[in-house]
């Protein structure tokens, strides 16, 4: 399995950032906590509108199975859904703990946007 | 942690007045200034900046005039009438959407970044304040509000803060649609006027439509109390909460030129009547 | 001729001095309120409206059945309102501006535009004053295309009369963009003034003449004469706060119905704002 991780850093003991859109670094990362690559995100943290839309193509591509964040709004839940990602909110801690909690079954996985579009 | 918008709808009902009076009475506060068009609250604030950076809005066209053809298929197809008979890019109307760059048979246009404005977290005797300038006549300005209560609530996160009080634009277009969404409660301040109405229930509409409790105040009331009325009664069959009206009062203006709020110049008609307003919204907000 | 008026900070008298001036042309004159996301000048004139005409911006529509699913649409998109995801192209309808890229840029033609409503504009007549006003849907944040359709219907046989947005940002410069004068209306106050700076800042990238009106002018403090003064611009008319304004506006009374000594004034606003542009015109061609 493929998990995507938004991330402050780009090692898998950085702390993850709870914004999708617009943290600096998504990383892909497996089951087993192996870092697979580093997405910097950073064209899109200043971008105008659409910065989710474009960090969930981003992740789509990449065919992930499962996004790890804190929280995702409307249009890059949407996408997203229609990628098939399965999108696990209000995840903490470092990138490593988050992909941790995965594997014992405590991640709760959305089934609606849980932040506003931002614009 | 809870933000706090004030809005107006119209322009000029005292909305800057009454946020800095707001941070003044809050504890353990940020305030954002979201409107960055026309940024008043520093004037009262009188901020000492800590740090600054640069903010890039949208792309803008330019054409390398050397290597046009003048053949015309990016004034043919452009929508916003951006490029000038000569082949020069206006911009002031380009959008940045780039179809004139992907058209260009010569390819001698290309897209560049365009330094929209700054923005500032600052100190101030209210606590710390994020705000922005644009340049004159820039756009982007709902990325901008973003990006002020973005940082804002980074602000409040690290520093363990209670409120964001941001201070929103007027009208009910972009800018205040980004410092509405997703915030706890918004205070929209009108006054008896049947503009001010007019206005008041368009940006109503517009917070309704995104679900979040309002707080409305009636400022300068008694400039025409019967309008006041009726914009009471608007708030009871909207089922709108008052949270209070506040009488005309010179000291604001007055306090406003010595860079003060009135709330801090001391006890008076407008001031005794936003602290009372202000407790209101409280209760409202964490009840 | 078109003659914009604006401020800096909202609230000033925009619209008081807008309509008051329009309503002394009368029939010279056309009256078009380009402040589509509060449109006020209706409530001072009260018109007859005889059209009312909604306003779209063209949206993409995908063909899925022409689709390559080449994803050149998401690519040249700047909003991102069109993104291929796997087997399919989402379109996001509230970020699109309209522009045609990926209509025009899609190798297989399966884009067509279909209409998406952002607000309406209304004509008709006060009198014998034309009156043309738009009004944006509420919750829609594409204020320029409606800004951009209402000013299509400036009668160039007339004396047209702009009430901006207040501000200084793209919707302003949308409406005061080819006019052939700017009425700047500020108050005295430091708000004001702050205000006052940024939009003729803005403004003076256009290269419109402007003048200044000050409203309540006998309240705040004198910097908005020293403005003037300081930056060579015309103060062309003072209205000192007066209780019988205050009401009648709140009311819905147009200045000079509450006024009724200021119609010569206001007369007298629009030759000096004549004067000013012939001469700059004078001026250019030299």
């Amino acid at each position: 399995m493929k998990i995507a991780v938004t991330s402050t850093g780009k090692t898998i003991e950085s702390a993850m950032d709870p914004r999708f859109g617009r943290a600096p670094y998504i990383l892909i990362v497996d089951d087993n906590c192996n870092l697979i690559e580093a997405i910097d995100n950073s064209a899109n943290v200043n971008a105008f509108r659409g910065a989710g839309i474009q960090a969930a193509k981003a992740i789509a591509d990449r065919k992930v199975d499962m996004l790890l964040t804190g929280r995702c709004g409307p249009n890059a839940f949407t996408t997203l859904e229609a990628a098939g990602v399965k999108v696990g909110i209000e995840q903490s801690g470092t990138v490593r703990e988050a992909v941790e909690r995965v594997k014992k079954n405590e991640v709760s996985i959305a089934d609606k946007p849980n932040a506003e579009a931002h614009w | 942690m809870k933000e706090l918008t004030v809005i107006s709808g119209k322009g000029g009902t005292g909305k800057t007045s009454i946020s800095a009076s707001f941070a003044f009475l809050a504890k353990k506060r940020v305030l954002a200034d979201c409107d960055v068009d026309a940024a008043d609250l520093h004037i009262l604030a009188e901020p000492k900046i800590l740090h600054q950076e640069a903010f890039f809005g949208g792309n803008k066209a330019r054409i390398n005039i050397e290597k046009c053809s003048s053949c015309g298929v990016c004034i043919e197809n452009c929508r916003y009438d951006a490029i000038t008979g000569s082949f020069v890019v206006d911009p002031s109307s380009c959008e940045g959407c780039a179809l004139c760059h992907y058209l260009c048979p010569e390819a001698a246009i290309t897209m560049e970044e365009s330094l929209n404005g700054k923005w500032f977290i600052s100190d101030t005797r209210f606590g710390p304040m994020v705000h922005a300038n644009l340049i004159p006549g820039q756009e982007n300005s709902g990325k901008l509000v973003a990006l002020v209560r973005n940082q804002a609530r980074l602000i409040a996160e690290e520093q363990n803060l209670d409120m964001v009080i941001i201070d929103g634009a007027p009208g009910v277009g972009c800018p205040v649609i980004s410092s509405v969404t997703g915030v706890d409660h918004v205070v929209i301040v009108t006054e008896p006027t049947m503009s001010g109405l007019h206005d008041l229930k368009r940006a109503a509409q517009l917070v309704r439509g995104f679900n979040i409790p309002i707080s409305l105040v009636i400022n300068k009331w008694d400039i025409h109390p019967g309008m006041a009325l009726e914009i009471e009664e608007f708030t009871t069959t909207e089922k709108i909460s008052l949270a209070g009206k506040i009488p005309y009062d010179r000291l604001v203006t007055d306090s406003m030129v010595r860079r003060k709020t009135v709330v801090e110049e001391g006890r008076g008609p407008a001031s005794d009547a936003i602290i009372e307003v202000w407790e209101k919204v409280n209760q409202h907000i964490y009840q | 001729m078109i003659i914009a008026v604006a401020s800096g900070k909202g609230g000033t008298g925009k619209t008081t001095v807008a309509t008051s001036l329009a309503l002394v042309l009368g029939n010279r004159a056309q009256i078009l309120d380009c402040d589509v996301e509060e449109p006020n000048c209706h409530i001072l004139l009260k018109p007859t409206i005889l059209t009312t005409d909604t306003v779209n911006l063209p949206v993409p529509s995908v063909d899925l059945e022409k689709c390559s699913l080449c994803g050149k649409c998401g690519e040249v998109c700047q909003f991102s309102a069109i993104v291929l995801i796997g087997k399919t192209i989402l379109t996001f309808p509230e970020l699109c501006h309209g522009c045609g890229s990926c209509s025009i840029l899609c190798p297989e033609k399966a884009i067509r535009e279909i209409p998406r409503n952002i607000g309406v504009i209304e004509t008709g007549f006060v009198k014998d004053l034309d009156f043309v006003q738009g009004r944006i849907r509420i919750g829609e944040a594409m204020s320029p295309p409606l800004i951009r359709e209402v000013k299509t219907k400036i009668n160039r046989d007339k004396i047209a009369i702009l009430d901006s947005p207040p501000g200084a940002s793209c919707p302003v410069i949308t409406t005061v963009k080819n006019t052939d004068f700017v009425i700047m209306v500020t108050e005295p106050t430091p708000f004001g003034l702050n205000d006052l700076e940024i939009a003729v800042e803005a403004i003076k990238g256009l290269r419109i003449p402007m003048g200044i009106v000050i409203n309540r002018s006998d309240i705040g403090d004198s910097s908005a004469r020293d403005f003037c003064n300081n930056n060579g611009l015309p103060l062309l008319m003072e209205i000192p706060h007066h209780r019988k304004v205050a009401e009648g506006y709140a009311q819905g009374a147009p200045l000079i119905e509450s006024m009724p000594g200021y119609g010569h004034k206001f007369k007298k606003l629009s030759d000096d704002i004549q004067m000013i542009i012939s001469e700059s015109y004078e001026g250019a061609s030299i």
